[in-house]
């Protein structure tokens, strides 16, 4: 309500009613998702645009109603194929923070496995992962681990690099303070290090949920025969139907973002304090 | 309790010398101050009696003798930063202390509890740090230390952050509180009238390296209240502090 409204309102006697929650909360997500909304509407009128006044191909580039009709007549296989790559993604990317995490507190209890360990963390990024993704089938067999394993090495080492410096950012004076009331190690860590750390950790988590999706549909094309949705990237580009491999990519942006938003939840709920001070 | 620290130094690789040559004696139930210039070594001093740092000449010792173990977990340390964590509630806060000492979660925030109303915390036992006022936060901090239950307390410039009128009324709040419990205190601060009001004695330290200067019984009747700030007694106790610390700091600019 305007300031004059407020004051007409106070002239005459009336009440002012506060703004009702539930709307100030609808404006709240009308203003984060109208803009991004509106931004991709707009890139796809321009790309529809362009297909249809530049008279390029369909094999070549689709137009989004084109995308938009793949989606529609694949949705069976779409949907089934999106069910085997959610499992693999989901299961591969709690291996990557049961290792993440892992490493992260051991580099962080000593300087000596800190240095030792450390550096070898960065080369193994260095690794192209899909040249080695079929190497890992040869090791484990065909059936559901490789795939696991090569999503947990593409998504783990975010998750480490941001719990170890949120393990190491806590205030040295706090840990000071704790051992003077009778701290160990272990009860500094539990009081004060983990809770500290845990803002990190998301950070790492969300980007690794990002990585966690791409490292399912290079792990796919590693040569098994399961299924999933990049295995279906890849019959469908075989066959040059470009239109359903765009509405694939679709299903697997969705699925990342699902992912995404769904670790900011779990940040709210788990990192409250955090939350609160972003707002 | 007593604590006693004898002739105690501390210098750094490169021959930075924080505190050199520094003897203090606490007796039992004893409020005493150290004042002087920042960077006097005040808090390096505070932090070798927590026995948080090693002092590289001279000895501490507790009720006459060395502590075997050391000092850790013995002695009451408030530094100067209130140190809260924002990821628990001010009562979570509070309870730390009895929580290392292993009294279970529930004995810990009874007895939390029964304390809010007297560091002027009541109705905000379960809101965040980051809700509490300044003067809040430092009560807060100081309800940790008192609830860790130990003798000697150390409190590292406790009112330092907090605007004239807020220090004023927690000076008399901890005046208060410290006649009710009778703990052994060490203050450190750059005030000198905080220092002679809530003092039995103060110690003046002067800086780089940190050295005693001088020693000031304050012989004013208890229990105190801010009129005696205003009397001509008082006046002249402030003044014998302020005269060495003066004269330190006219050396300290011709120097510069």
């Amino acid at each position: 309500m305007s300031t004059t409204g407020t004051r007409l309102a106070l002239a005459l006697g009336g009440r002012v009613e506060p703004r009702p929650r539930a709307v100030r909360e609808q404006r709240g997500i009308a203003r984060r998702v109208l803009p991004p909304l509106i931004f991709g509407l707009l890139v796809l009128a321009l790309w529809q645009g362009y297909v249809a006044l530049s008279g390029v191909g369909e094999a070549i580039v689709p137009s989004p109603v084109e995308v938009a009709r793949a989606l529609v007549r694949d949705r069976s296989l779409l949907l089934s194929s999106a069910g085997t790559t959610v499992a693999e993604i989901l299961l591969g990317y709690a291996l990557a923070i049961v290792v993440g995490v892992a490493l992260a507190t051991a580099v962080s209890s000593s300087r000596l496995i800190e240095r030792a360990v450390y550096p070898w963390l960065v080369v193994s990024q260095m690794i192209p992962i899909p040249a080695l993704a079929p190497v890992v089938v040869l090791w484990t067999g065909f059936d559901i681990r490789p795939k696991l394993i090569v999503i947990a090495l593409v998504s783990f080492f975010p998750i480490a690099v941001n719990t170890i410096d949120g393990l190491r950012a806590t205030d040295p004076e706090l840990v000071g303070l704790l051992r003077t009331l009778g701290a160990g190690r272990r009860e500094i860590f539990r009081i004060a290090r983990l809770p500290n750390a845990l803002p990190y950790v998301f950070s790492g988590l969300r980007v690794a949920a990002a990585f966690a999706v791409i490292g399912a549909v290079f792990a796919e094309w590693a040569g098994t025969s399961s299924g999933g949705l990049g295995y279906l990237i890849l019959s469908y580009s075989d066959q040059t139907l470009t239109a359903d491999v765009f509405a694939v990519v679709a299903v697997l942006a969705v699925l990342g973002v699902a992912l995404f938003a769904a670790v900011g939840l779990l940040e709210r709920v788990l990192v409250p304090w955090w939350a609160l001070e972003e707002e | 309790m007593k604590l006693s620290a004898s002739r105690l130094a501390k210098g750094y690789p490169g021959g930075v010398e924080a505190v050199a040559d520094v003897s203090i004696e606490l007796g039992e139930g004893e409020f005493v101050s150290i004042v002087g210039p920042s960077g006097c070594g005040k808090s390096t001093l505070l932090a070798m009696l927590a026995g948080l740092l090693e002092p590289t000449a001279g000895g501490i010792s507790v009720d006459g003798r060395e502590p075997s173990g050391g000092l850790l977990g013995r002695i009451g340390y408030m530094p100067q930063r209130d140190l809260l964590m924002e990821w628990r509630t001010t009562l979570d806060n509070a309870t730390v202390g009895l929580e290392l000492a292993g009294v279970g979660r529930a004995a810990a925030r009874e007895r939390a509890r029964a304390e809010v109303g007297r560091f002027g915390l009541a109705g905000f036992e379960d809101r965040r740090p980051s809700a509490l006022s300044g003067g809040m936060r430092q009560r807060a901090a100081l309800l940790r230390t008192f609830l860790a239950g130990r003798e000697v307390l150390l409190l590292d410039e406790p009112f330092g952050a907090l605007d004239a009128l807020t220090r004023e009324a927690m000076r008399e709040w901890l005046l208060g509180v410290w006649e009710a419990d009778r703990k052994t205190i060490l203050l450190v601060t750059h005030d000198v009238e905080e220092a002679v009001f809530l003092s039995d004695r103060v110690y003046v330290m002067s800086g780089r390296p940190g050295r005693m200067r001088t020693e000031v019984t304050v012989a004013l009747p208890r229990p105190r209240a801010l009129e005696l700030t205003a009397t001509p007694e008082f006046a002249a106790l402030k003044e014998s502090l302020l005269t060495p610390l003066r004269e330190q700091a006219r050396a300290s600019l011709g120097a510069a």
